[in-house]
């Protein structure tokens, strides 16, 4: 691969009629140009103008907001929007809801999915690659679908009330749709898979001979635990958390299918500040705030997949 | 050790049943005969039937398919170049930005790349008249983003854990870096490709959230007509409709599973 990087830095010298080697000049610019132009205009594009109807006024027309720029090209738009987010209190309660709900089912899933990830890292090979199917299958089972299965169980007459009143530890049916809970357990449930495959993955290269080594020399299993597979299990745990909470912050379909009308999570807001209340320019200004609050987390996860991907050690 | 093991036995019983029971009840209850979806009347496949009547769903599934076909095999084209540009062409301009837009898709959250899609096409139309109706085109494009991403990982990894020998070797031999691509490496990477595309698939048929913004009057997919039943309650035709997809899903990924497994032995 060498000698055609360094050919390819003094392309300009190419001896004229070396056509094949032109071509293969060309392919390489096609592969990263065409996937790089493709994100540049429909991913990175759109945030750009988000920040721009963020800072225009909501107007009753086609399309619903006013130009940012006046026609002399002056700016003309204002903060007015990302103003009223910070002081109106029901924004701030709801971040903060959002805040506290994806990190209470990252811990639920951590908590359920590191002694998962651990049972399949340590069964057998056949036994562990029927396990891991297990995991992966739900995530290719439709997420609205799997969302969907929890409206019939947790409804006022759905399986587990019946089930509760049928061996008698409950007399009335208990509510559980339409509560926080039940957007936790929903949380918990969808997003499950994201925490146990990183996990799996750095446990399954742990050298089972350090923890061995570590209770010959006294420790104890929880201080072998802790002092050994929890730090080696770091960049796992990190990428599951993040994988984790990073989507459960902006979920939708879960509040609105699994929560009562009040249970305001950020990204339900955002979908009905655009949708039933047509304020485009407050929704844009939401997802602004929305992405600054998951700037760090997703840097940090990009770092964290950085250092994984490096040779393992 | 028992104490131990016997923990982390019980935690994958509940882990499995956590992730499978629900799943189990829909199927279950798609066989009631009872209108009312969580009251048991017999079994019944009487809602397969109006399922099959239902041209609301056949419409909708028929583009839902559309959709992931084409935006998995653009996505499973552009990523694949991403890839191996990002795992074999060393250093180049911009590559700390590309890497960047490769991942951000995958935990972008997904209000957010709906609405950011929705306003460039707005943005687009007023300044080119271009695209004219939201539906099929704006869809596909808008899956095809965020699927790219997630091919473009997996061929990236997988182009990682190989060695460069044979393509080192190939071009030693005095292979064009044109033809090496398309006779070692293409061949080599297949199985990501193909595990990239499937999975490119099943993410555009699963999307609910991008494709409610980016799609326009009339143009309803699978998921955007699911979410309008359910919204209103548990139905015992959704349900019907939830057990074929558990079915093809499970069957396709099971099929899959043992072709790799007899590939590999």
């Amino acid at each position: 691969m060498a000698p055609a990087q360094r050919r390819g830095v003094a392309g300009v010298t190419l001896m004229a009629g070396d056509t094949a080697f032109r071509t293969d000049q060309l392919w390489r610019r096609v592969a990263v140009a065409a996937p790089y132009l493709w994100l540049l205009v429909f991913f990175l594009a759109p945030f750009a103008i988000i920040l721009k109807i963020s800072l225009a006024d909501p107007i009753i027309a086609q399309p619903p907001f006013t130009q940012t720029f006046d026609a002399e090209g002056d700016f003309a738009g204002s903060a007015d929007n990302f103003r009223f987010l910070l002081t109106d209190k029901l924004y701030a309660v709801t971040y903060l809801r959002s805040v506290v709900m994806a990190a209470a089912a990252t811990i639920l899933c951590l908590a359920l999915g590191f002694p998962m990830a651990y049972g399949i890292a340590r069964s057998d090979a056949t036994t562990r690659s029927l396990l891991l199917l297990l995991i992966v299958l739900p995530f290719w089972i439709s997420f609205l679908l799997r969302v969907y299965a929890w409206m019939g169980l947790m409804n006022n007459y759905g399986v587990i009330n019946n089930l509760l009143m049928w061996i008698g530890i409950i007399e009335q049916p208990i509510q559980l749709m339409y509560t926080d809970f039940a957007i936790f357990v929903g949380l918990a449930y969808s997003y499950l898979p994201f925490m146990i495959l990183p996990l799996y993955a750095t446990l399954e290269r742990m050298d089972l001979d350090l923890i061995e080594a570590a209770q010959d020399l006294g420790a104890s299993r929880t201080r072998a635990f802790w002092d050994i597979t929890w730090p080696l299990a770091r960049p796992g745990i990190i990428a599951g958390c993040l994988l984790v909470f990073i989507p459960a912050m902006g979920e939708y379909v879960i509040p609105y299918l699994l929560g009562g009308p009040e249970a305001l999570l950020i990204g339900r807001v955002l979908f009905d500040e655009f949708f039933v209340n047509r304020d485009w320019p407050l929704a844009s200004a939401v997802a602004i705030v929305l992405l600054l609050l998951l700037v760090v987390p997703i840097v940090l996860l990009q770092r964290n997949q950085a250092k994984r991907e490096e040779p393992a050690t | 050790m028992m104490g131990r093991s016997r923990f982390i036995l019980s935690a994958l019983a509940f882990g499995y049943a956590f992730l499978y029971i629900p799943l189990v009840f829909v199927v279950v209850y798609s066989f009631n005969d009872s209108r009312i979806a969580t009251i048991w009347g017999g079994f019944s496949t009487r809602w397969y039937g109006e399922l099959l009547r239902n041209d609301q769903v056949l419409d909708a599934a028929f583009l839902s398919l559309r959709i992931a076909m084409t935006s998995a095999t653009a996505a499973t084209i552009l990523g694949t170049m991403a890839g191996l540009a990002l795992a074999r062409f060393g250093r180049f301009r911009g590559r700390t930005l590309f890497s960047g837009m490769i991942s951000s898709p995958m935990v972008m959250p997904e209000v957010i790349t709906g609405l950011s899609l929705l306003l460039l096409f707005v943005t687009l139309q007023q300044l080119t008249g271009w695209p004219g109706q939201r539906g099929f085109t704006t869809i596909t494009i808008a899956h095809t983003t965020f699927s790219m991403a997630y091919v473009a990982v997996i061929v990236q990894s997988r182009l990682m854990s190989m060695d460069e020998s044979l393509e080192e070797a190939a071009m030693d031999l005095g292979g064009k870096p044109l033809r090496v691509v398309l006779d070692i490496t293409l061949p080599l990477i297949a199985p990501a490709m193909i595990a990239g595309w499937l999975l490119s698939f099943t993410l555009s048929l699963d999307d609910l959230v991008i494709a409610s913004f980016v799609s326009g009057p009339g143009s309803n997919t699978l998921p955007m007509y699911i979410f309008s039943k359910v919204k209103l309650g548990v139905s015992p035709d959704i349900n019907a409709l939830a057990t074929i997809i558990i079915g093809a899903i499970t069957f396709g990924v099971l099929i899959a599973w043992f072709a790799m497994r007899r590939m590999r032995t």
